[in-house]
């Protein structure tokens, strides 16, 4: 990777980034839901929703079938109604905030304000989802149903409604329609364990590495070098392990876990060293 | 360690000394997520807001001193979680339901009145619109009111016919069954609240396209009305119409105006921001929006049964009075807001 590329990655996570300051003056620095992800949380949602759908009209044939067909009708429709309308705002009405696609995703709906979440905002973001999610289809729908709609008019009804569909892809906050109205949000919230931490244990044989030898990387490669550490693929250590030997120029002459897990504890308390007074070394093309 | 000697400042100590309050402020946080404030004692949720500060400054202090990316990682997310479950979750579901059905609701509504009224004076010159058109010529009827949807309640037919489709006559109690009485209602009331929610949420548009939709549902009823009136039958299908019909074209004039409001918001949206008028204007309209698909099932069920166990047109009249009092009552006298 080039310095240029480097940085790169490194703006484009920022985007991602908004400032949401507590109460107590913390920055929780909360990062904006992709649009894959949430895309994949309504396809998980719709999923549900019909295999629901499904064990629903099969449960209610069988009650048609015991006795009270016109009962069981009625029962159907307004499931289904409550289904489509409610099961977005009930999930997240909830403390989590976020229907069980969100959750699978790790995203969930905050407000844009930093206050709390509030039933109405919920309503109308979701309210709007209909106009987003079923207007495209019953386009498409009632222009494949009816001739007497000429083609033209089918396709610009359709492009119009896709417009609002895909509204969240033509702004920075990734906001839909009903985002936008409801003054909300919807960003990265998932749960992270606490992995052991693996500058601690004491090791005999740890090698030692001088100053110039360590003052080669910056605070990217450094998490890098952490990412591969905690994944301990043994391919990719050794790839590491072998470019960080011949950029610091040393033979191979131990195990690669061992020598990359010395560089990496060596590394970090030099990093750390330079943070308490004050100096930030973002990656290796920064200066000293 | 290290011949480099013992940093003055190390991650793995800071850790080891604060890392059993992130802990138990974890295991809190999955119970409170899980089960509520019920699942947590009164020590516990005294403790909660201690643990949650405990882990914010945990997290300012590795920002600026640690490089243990998994640490900031987890401390980031811990507190995300955190200041949305101590922020989030002050009142319960049932007091929140009280607070909605006591002041909220209404007083959304009392603040859309004046796009109620647009919208309402909307409805009514669609439907006198229609109305004249088919009262002079009643061919116009087949331009307003699609065949499928009017049943064949149209010119042609006879008074009988009509009069039997508004309950009145021999026919309508033969062939109503039983059952299709509810299906009838929760068939009304899912495509109402379908058209509603439609008319709310094109209001964006500016609302022009509310504005449309309303206009049409006034045209149909307007010519409706036309038909029955021409054969005589004006006094009884009002009382038809009545019995639900305060309700449903109340709902559906609420809808408009939630619609209505976004979309002022959004072209005048004074001193505020844009997006920040919109918000307001969503939230309101959002509270509006709740209330009117309750108004919808009220007027379903009215229309699915009422309508059709009670002939009597003075009574019909009657009911629909009161349903029109009730909600006006309900939505517009002035109350004492407690704040809750």
């Amino acid at each position: 990777m080039t310095a240029a590329a480097n940085a790169r990655a490194r703006t484009a996570t920022a985007r991602k980034i908004r400032q949401f300051v507590t109460p107590e003056g913390v920055d929780l620095q909360l990062r904006i839901a992709s649009a894959g992800l949430r895309f994949g949380a309504l396809i998980t949602d719709l999923i549900i929703i019909s295999a629901a759908l499904l064990l629903f009209t099969l449960f209610m044939i069988w009650v048609g079938v015991a006795g009270g067909k016109g009962i069981a009708v009625t029962i159907w429709m307004l499931g289904f109604f409550l289904l489509r309308t409610f099961w977005f705002i009930g999930f997240e009405l909830g403390s989590r905030a976020a229907t069980p696609g969100k959750r699978l995703m790790g995203i969930r709906v905050v407000a844009r304000d930093g206050g709390r979440l509030t039933a109405d905002a919920v309503v109308a973001r979701n309210l709007i989802r209909e106009l987003e999610l079923f207007l495209p289809l019953m386009m498409l729908g009632n222009g494949t149903a009816e001739d007497t709609v000429s083609g033209w008019i089918v396709v610009a009804g359709v492009v119009w409604s896709l417009t609002l569909s895909l509204f969240l892809l033509f702004n920075r906050d990734r906001m839909r329609m009903g985002d936008l109205i409801a003054g909300t949000w919807v960003v990265m919230a998932q749960r992270v364990k606490l992995d052991s931490d693996i500058a601690t244990a004491q090791d005999a044989q740890a090698m030692q590495f001088s100053d110039a030898e360590l003052a080669v990387y910056g605070i990217f490669e450094l998490q890098e070098l952490e990412r591969v550490l905690r994944t301990k693929d043994a391919r990719a250590m050794r790839e590491v392990a072998d470019t960080i030997r011949a950029k610091i120029g040393r033979p191979v002459a131990e195990e690669d876990d061992v020598f990359l897990l010395s560089y990496y504890r060596q590394l970090k308390a030099r990093l750390e060293r330079g943070l308490l007074l004050g100096k930030r070394r973002e990656d290796k093309y920064a200066s000293e | 360690m290290s011949a480099a000697g013992l940093p003055s400042f190390s991650t793995s100590r800071f850790r080891e000394e604060r890392e059993a309050d992130w802990i138990a402020f974890d295991l809190l946080l999955t119970r409170l997520e899980k089960r509520g404030a019920k699942a947590l004692t009164s020590e516990e949720l005294l403790e909660l807001p201690i643990l949650y500060r405990a882990t914010l400054s945990s997290l300012s202090i590795a920002r600026a001193t640690s490089l243990d990316k998994a640490l900031l990682d987890h401390l980031e997310a811990l507190s995300i979680r955190g200041y949305f479950l101590v922020y989030g979750v002050r009142e319960t579901r049932w007091s929140r339901t009280r607070r909605f059905f006591l002041y909220d609701w209404p007083a959304a509504v009392r603040a859309v009145w004046k796009e109620t009224i647009i919208i309402a004076l909307v409805i009514v010159l669609g439907a006198l619109t229609s109305y004249s058109l088919v009262a002079h010529n009643p061919e116009w009827y087949f331009n307003f009111v699609d065949e499928g949807m009017s049943g064949g309640r149209d010119p042609r037919a006879t008074v009988e016919f009509l009069q039997s489709t508004i309950g009145h006559g021999k026919a309508a109690a033969a062939d109503k069954e039983e059952d299709a009485l509810h299906i009838f209602a929760a068939f009304l009331f899912t495509h109402n609240s379908g058209v509603s929610i439609m008319s709310f949420a094109l209001g964006f548009a500016f609302g022009v396209p509310t504005m449309m939709l309303e206009y049409y549902q006034g045209i149909s009823l307007g010519a409706m009305v036309a038909v029955f009136a021409g054969k005589g039958l004006g006094f009884d299908f009002g009382g038809w119409l009545f019995i639900h019909g305060t309700t449903e074209l109340f709902a559906a004039a609420l809808s408009g105006a939630a619609g209505l409001r976004i979309g002022t918001a959004v072209v005048f949206p004074g001193a505020r921001g844009r997006l920040e008028a919109a918000s307001i204007a969503g939230r309101t309209a959002g509270k509006v929006m709740v209330g009117v698909i309750l108004m919808l099932l009220v007027a379903g069920l009215l229309e699915g049964f009422g309508r059709q166990l009670i002939t009597d047109t003075l009574l019909r009249y009657g009911i629909g009075t009161l349903m029109l009092l009730f909600w006006l009552a309900y939505y517009y006298i002035p109350r004492r807001e407690d704040v809750a």
